[in-house]
């Protein structure tokens, strides 16, 4: 019943926005946040019910459930076709249909749960904010976008998603819209997103001309049919085109530079969007996508060195802002980075299994650090805080824990999922895979360092605030340290659902996925070639030993950042720049990406005096449109009134002139002296006359 | 039974131009009502046609419904009658002037205070003229409209438009009368090469398509051209296009949503009814010139207009001239889906024509309603706007997501079904044209940012009023439709279904579509053309009162010869 009204469950926080959007202006604070947490909170109970409703259906056995609402694109009879790769006719069409398999189940119950955590703590946050209702509006239309991208069941779908998470965090981004940094990072993000969404289009194209469907049970159906080869071009290059798309959302190299700059949004928009849910969607687009990426070896291959690549660039630049935010941005990028190298290594479920206790933790340390931002009247510097933890304890204790979590010490969430995926890279078929495992392993141990040295210089130490701002230090309202708690709760207890089995667990996480990683037979069979590796007491040990290093890597990280940071006073030394001067500014200024693409992309900064990128090529166009396209035409126009005005002269002169005026002009030269005979004038006459007779008269005269 | 359901939607907008030549033009508020209702009524007159179309939407046994008048009913002597008619694409089309018809003079209201009678009697001949072209199916008939459009806009640009007005109006009258000659020439020639075959003189469309595959191929590729010059000028497809900003940029905000809405269609409707029907095997024939064929050269200009048109729109410091780049790139998409020659492409490129007339006409609006208040364009005289005008900054911000293509509004259905057409084509094409939606979002994005964002500097800003009543509702209509269109185009795709079906099969006779009938239409029958059974009803034309079709030659027959 439930089930077959999953639709329900995007539309609810689409009326929340509706709401917001009509009447949200003349409503009280306490009537938008009623009806705006109400709807997700609704949502939430809506989407856990239809989740063990799910779970009767499924009798455990993962089969999809699959409700088709209405024809979307398309015109619903079979005469919109196209022709595919090998020439036979297929439809295009794309439904509004949902599909709830556990990958989805998965990321509709994390996003509704963390997402509703997130609306109450924003009551509290936004409190004093103006915009109140535009904000929980964009926050309503975030969610019915997300809930939309995970619970579609065709990439277009997905992608009214995809491009509506990033409208919302375009929204939201730009929220303090007075600030020119704001807009700029909103700009930013969305255009840098929109390239993302290119390829991803391109890529689901690719898949519909070569598979002849948007969907993904048909989709996954033909790839798992052993017809394709593993390593077959044209799904090599679908699945590279969805991994751009995927770079763009989910911030990896080289799109990742929307996702620090994103943090000039209010800090609860970090968390639920640039930290827990929005980010995640390359991770789940990916996962969905296994069918294909496992029939595209080097796809696979690309994505765990892009991850992991990102992950330990993200985390070296981690290591040294002072900017609380900032240190989390870069972490979540790092995070999204083992991630993906989770996926590239092929193991899809310790990807999503990071995902989801990323999401936890993740949440919480943004969640806390809005509570401490909040606490120190808005100050973000962590140069300028300090002392903090007996003076707002539930926000420390609560980011502790999220730290111990992420930092990936044992049992919290994190040290689960980060071992799960350190083990994969390592065990995985490819020899390159080893050295991923370091990349990792020191990723890992990096983490540690940063977040240590965040809770350090946050909450340890001499205070470096004023004492103005001391003086105004408190703890947050119940409605976030509420949020805080139970989050707090779930990053320490969310690792226990997928246990190893080496520790004794039975990984029930991986076991609730595993239907929907199921290999096809192609791709089954290349897996039972795998080099086949120690197996039994052997392969414990190993992996235990690993666990111990990656653990020890945690403590030494962390250690490190306690001898230099906890007892920071005043002008604290940073051991980087002590050390390594150039090193530290190279990243500090972000090893000067920003710079680099300004140059070379957009154009904002000129080289020298010429303008490369988006910019300088539209300097260019139009220097060409005006003088070359538009002068040609303009020329022409010159041109025919230089010949019209020619022709005129021409007429007037040559033609009017010496051809007709002149034998006029020349008649009447001839005719002048004539003309003096037959002048007309009776005096004249009459002279001529006198002067004749007087004439003749002299002459008789004289003679 | 003929219905005249047509011709009274042609003529409505005459009506009231006729009747406003009774006012005295000193009562401009009476003009001004007169006109609003005509324009409104013209509208609504329209409207009964869409549940009379949508019952035979899959008719394909009639490739023109609502067919009026018959042909040589007008000049007998050389064969030109006053024949309407139309199918899925132009209903659209007509819709889409109806609307934006109304729009556009509701929206001159106070924009309007001088020569108001002229202005609005104009403006109502300009809509007879635009749905004539839309509706006309003898070429004599279309060949009248296509020109009468050209004078009223030539005046609603040249008398009340901005201070290069003279400038901008000749350049636009000029350029496009040079391109409506051209086609005059290949109008000309299918006429009496008609008369060459069948020795019948008529300018009757439908008959003409009959005699079109006997054209020898060196003839063809210049009346390709002819016409491809007449509706690439209008269209403007890339390098003709710059007539465009300058008539955007002068003319009133009506008729920048005019010409922007309904103009510009003119061009790709011509590609579709008569380029791509006349002339096959140009557009399949391997011919190359500089080593590309001729539907290469097409596709090829359309994706340099795509990306070109985004990056001028990039730089411009008049919003009004960005809009207008903006056009130049979204036409691109829809020339882009007219030549990508498949079900996907033509229906994705019709619905965008569609699209863009709510969209980029919503656009000129919304400069038009700054501009009416503040008197310049500069995007630099503007920041902060949004702290003003809440109402007016949140329906642009729709109608800018509207214009990029975000999912669930309109643009994006039309890009994303002209772009998936030409994937299947070459992914080439489509990966060339995917740049164009991300320069879409940094152009209109920037200026969104630097006239609506951060604080009010300006200080002749700071007393800005926002949208009066009138001003939103000229909006509330291409918003409803925007989303209309955005989360349910199902029935735009069935109204297009069989006239786009049907020329791609006279195009590319076997392409395959199940469950259409795929037989050679007749259009294209290269052996018989006259004694194939019509698919498209001359009869109707021919002797409008025949119950059953029959043969064309039959009906043609019956005919008095034209003769000079």
């Amino acid at each position: 019943m439930f089930l077959d009204h999953i639709w329900l469950i995007p539309l609810f926080p689409a009326f929340g926005a509706a709401m917001m959007f009509f009447f949200g202006r003349r409503m009280q604070k306490a009537a938008v946040s009623t009806v705006c947490v109400g709807v997700v909170v609704v949502a939430f109970v809506f989407a856990c019910v239809t989740v063990v409703e799910y779970t009767h259906f499924a009798h455990g056995t993962g089969q999809p459930f699959e409700k088709i609402v209405y024809t979307w694109l398309g015109s619903g009879d079979a005469h919109l076709s196209f022709l595919k790769r090998d020439g036979t006719p297929a439809q295009f069409n794309a439904d509004f249909g949902f599909l709830l398999d556990p990958l989805s189940v998965i990321w509709l119950l994390f996003v509704t749960g963390v997402g509703m955590l997130i609306h109450i703590y924003s009551i509290g946050y936004m409190a004093h904010e103006g915009g109140y209702y535009r904000f929980f509006g964009y926050l309503n239309l975030f969610m019915f976008s997300m809930l939309t991208l995970v619970l579609a069941n065709n990439y277009v779908l997905l992608f009214v998603g995809w491009e509506g998470v990033g409208l919302c965090s375009y929204l939201l981004i730009g929220f303090y819209f007075h600030r020119k940094s704001a807009n700029d990072a909103a700009n930013k993000a969305f255009i840098v997103n929109r390239i993302g969404d290119a390829g991803f289009i391109l890529g689901a194209f690719t898949l519909a001309w070569y598979l002849g469907s948007f969907r993904f049970l048909d989709i996954n159906a033909a790839a798992r049919s052993g017809h394709y080869l593993i390593g077959d071009t044209v799904l090599t290059a679908a699945a590279l085109l969805l991994f751009v798309g995927a770079c763009g959302k989910s911030a990896q190299i080289p799109l990742y530079v929307w996702l620090p700059d994103a943090m000039e949004g209010p800090t609860p928009v970090s968390a639920l969007i640039h930290a827990a849910t929005m980010v995640t969607a390359g991770v789940y687009m990916v996962a969905r996508s296994n069918a294909i990426f496992v029939l595209a070896p080097t796809a696979m291959k690309t994505v765990a060195i892009i991850g992991a690549l990102t992950a330990i660039f993200a985390a070296s630049i981690g290591l040294v802002q002072n900017d609380i935010k900032r240190v989390l941005a870069y972490s979540t990028v790092s995070q999204l980075g083992y991630m993906f190298l989770a996926l590239g290594v092929g193991a899809f479920a310790a990807g999503v299994f990071h995902v989801f206790t990323h999401a936890f933790f993740k949440a919480l340390l943004f969640l806390g650090s809005g509570s401490v931002i909040h606490a120190v009247s808005g100050e973000q510097d962590m140069r300028n805080m300090g002392d903090l933890r007996g003076r707002i304890p539930t926000t420390f204790k609560t980011m502790f824990i999220a730290t111990l979590a992420i930092a990936g010490i044992p049992p919290l969430a994190g040290f689960f999922s980060k071992d799960e995926i350190l083990w994969q890279a390592w065990r995985s078929a490819d020899g390159g895979f080893p050295y991923l495992w370091l990349i990792g392993f020191g990723t890992a141990l990096m983490t540690a360092f940063y977040m240590a040295r965040l809770i350090f210089l946050t909450f340890y130490g001499q205070p470096r605030m004023s004492q103005e701002v001391e003086h105004h230090i408190h703890e947050s309202p119940k409605s976030m340290t509420g949020p805080l708690v139970v989050l707090a709760v779930c990053s320490a207890l969310a690792g226990f659902l997928g246990v190893p089995h080496s520790l004794g667990g039975s990984n029930g996480f991986e076991k609730f996925l595993a239907p929907v990683f199921e290999r096809g037979t192609e791709a089954a069979i290349a897996a039972t070639e795998e080099p086949h590796h120690p197996a039994g007491e052997e392969h414990r040990k190993l992996e235990w030993l690993l666990m111990v290093l990656s653990v020890g890597a945690a403590v030494v990280g962390g250690g490190w950042a306690y001898r230099h940071y906890a007892l920071a006073g005043k002008d604290y030394p940073e051991p980087i720049a002590v050390k390594a001067p150039p090193l530290y500014t190279v990243l500090y200024n972000k090893w000067f990406v920003d710079e680099a693409y300004d140059y070379a992309f957009t154009g904002r900064r000129k080289l020298g005096d010429i303008r490369l990128g988006a910019m300088g090529a539209g300097e260019a166009s139009s220097w060409f449109d005006a003088k070359i396209i538009d002068g040609t035409v303009n020329g022409a126009g010159w041109s025919t009134r230089a010949v019209a005005t020619l022709s005129t002269w021409w007429d007037k002169w040559i033609i009017d002139g010496v051809g007709v005026n002149g034998p006029a002009i020349l008649a009447r030269m001839i005719s002048y002296p004539t003309r003096l005979l037959e002048w007309g004038l009776v005096q004249w006459y009459a002279l001529v006359m006198v002067a004749g007779l007087l004439g003749f008269a002299v002459y008789y005269v004289w003679k | 039974m003929q219905s005249h359901i047509l011709s009274i939607i042609l003529f409505t907008p005459l009506v009231g131009a006729f009747v406003l030549l009774f006012v005295p033009k000193e009562n401009k508020d009476a003009i001004r009502w007169i006109a609003n209702i005509f324009a409104l009524g013209g509208f609504l007159i329209s409207i009964p046609l869409v549940p009379m179309f949508w019952a035979q939407r899959f008719d394909a046994t009639q490739q023109f419904k609502f067919m009026e008048g018959s042909a040589n009913n007008w000049i007998p002597s050389i064969g030109a009658g006053y024949v309407l008619g139309i199918d899925g694409i132009s209903f659209l089309l007509i819709m889409l002037t109806t609307l934006l018809g109304w729009v556009s003079i509701l929206s001159s209201w106070t924009a309007i205070e001088s020569r108001v009678k002229e202005y609005y009697v104009w403006f109502l001949v300009l809509q007879t003229g635009m749905l004539g072209v839309f509706m006309a199916l003898d070429f004599f008939l279309f060949f009248v409209f296509w020109e009468a459009m050209l004078v009223p806009m030539y005046l609603l640009i040249g008398i009340w438009g901005g201070p290069n007005k003279l400038y901008a109006a000749i350049k636009f009258f000029l350029y496009t009368l040079l391109g409506s000659v051209m086609m005059l020439l290949g109008i000309l020639f299918l006429y009496f090469h008609h008369h060459a075959v069948t020795g019948i003189y008529t300018f009757s469309i439908p008959e003409l398509y009959k005699t079109a595959p006997q054209i020898p191929f060196h003839a063809a590729i210049w009346l390709f051209l002819a016409f491809f010059l007449g509706f690439a000028i209008k269209v403007p497809m890339f390098p003709f296009h710059t007539w465009l900003p300058d008539a955007h940029v002068e003319a009133p905000t009506a008729g920048s949503v005019i010409l922007a809405g309904v103009l510009l269609k003119m061009g790709t409707y011509g590609f579709v009814r008569f380029s791509l029907p006349f002339f096959p095997q140009v557009l399949s024939s391997t011919a190359t010139f500089l080593n590309v064929t001729t539907r290469g050269w097409m596709i090829g200009i359309s994706l340099v207009g795509i990306i070109y048109g985004a990056l001028v729109s990039l730089m411009q410091k008049d919003m009004k001239k960005l809009v207008a780049y903006s056009s130049v790139s979204h036409l691109g998409f829809c020339t882009l889906g007219i030549f990508a020659l498949n079900p996907a492409g033509l229906s994705g490129s019709v619905l965008q024509q569609i699209n863009h007339g709510i969209s980029t006409g919503a656009l000129f609006l919304i400069v038009g309603i700054l501009y009416e208040r503040r008197h310049t364009r500069e995007i630099a005289e503007y920041g902060g706007i949004s702290n003003v005008m809440p109402v007016y900054a949140t329906i642009t911000m729709i109608m800018f997501l509207s214009s990029m293509g975000l999912p669930l509004l309109n643009g994006f259905v039309g890009e994303f079904t002209i772009l998936q057409g030409t994937f299947t084509e070459s992914w080439k094409w489509a990966a060339w044209a995917a740049p164009g939606v991300v320069l879409a979002a940094a152009y209109l994005l920037w200026l969104y940012q630097r006239v609506f964002f951060g604080t009010v500097t300006n200080p002749k800003n700071e007393k800005l009023h926002d949208l009066t009543l009138r001003e939103i509702l000229t909006f509330v209509p291409l918003i409803i439709a925007a989303f209309w269109i955005g989360l349910y185009p199902k029935p735009f795709f069935q109204i297009l279904e069989q006239p786009v079906n049907q020329i791609v099969l006279t195009v590319r006779p076997g392409y395959p579509i199940p469950g259409y009938p795929n037989a050679t239409p007749a259009v294209n029958a290269q052996a018989a053309p006259v004694t194939t059974p019509a698919q498209i009803p001359a009869t109707a034309v021919t002797a409008p009162t025949a119950p059953v079709a029959k043969p064309a030659h039959a009906a043609a027959a019956a005919k008095p010869k034209g003769s000079f």
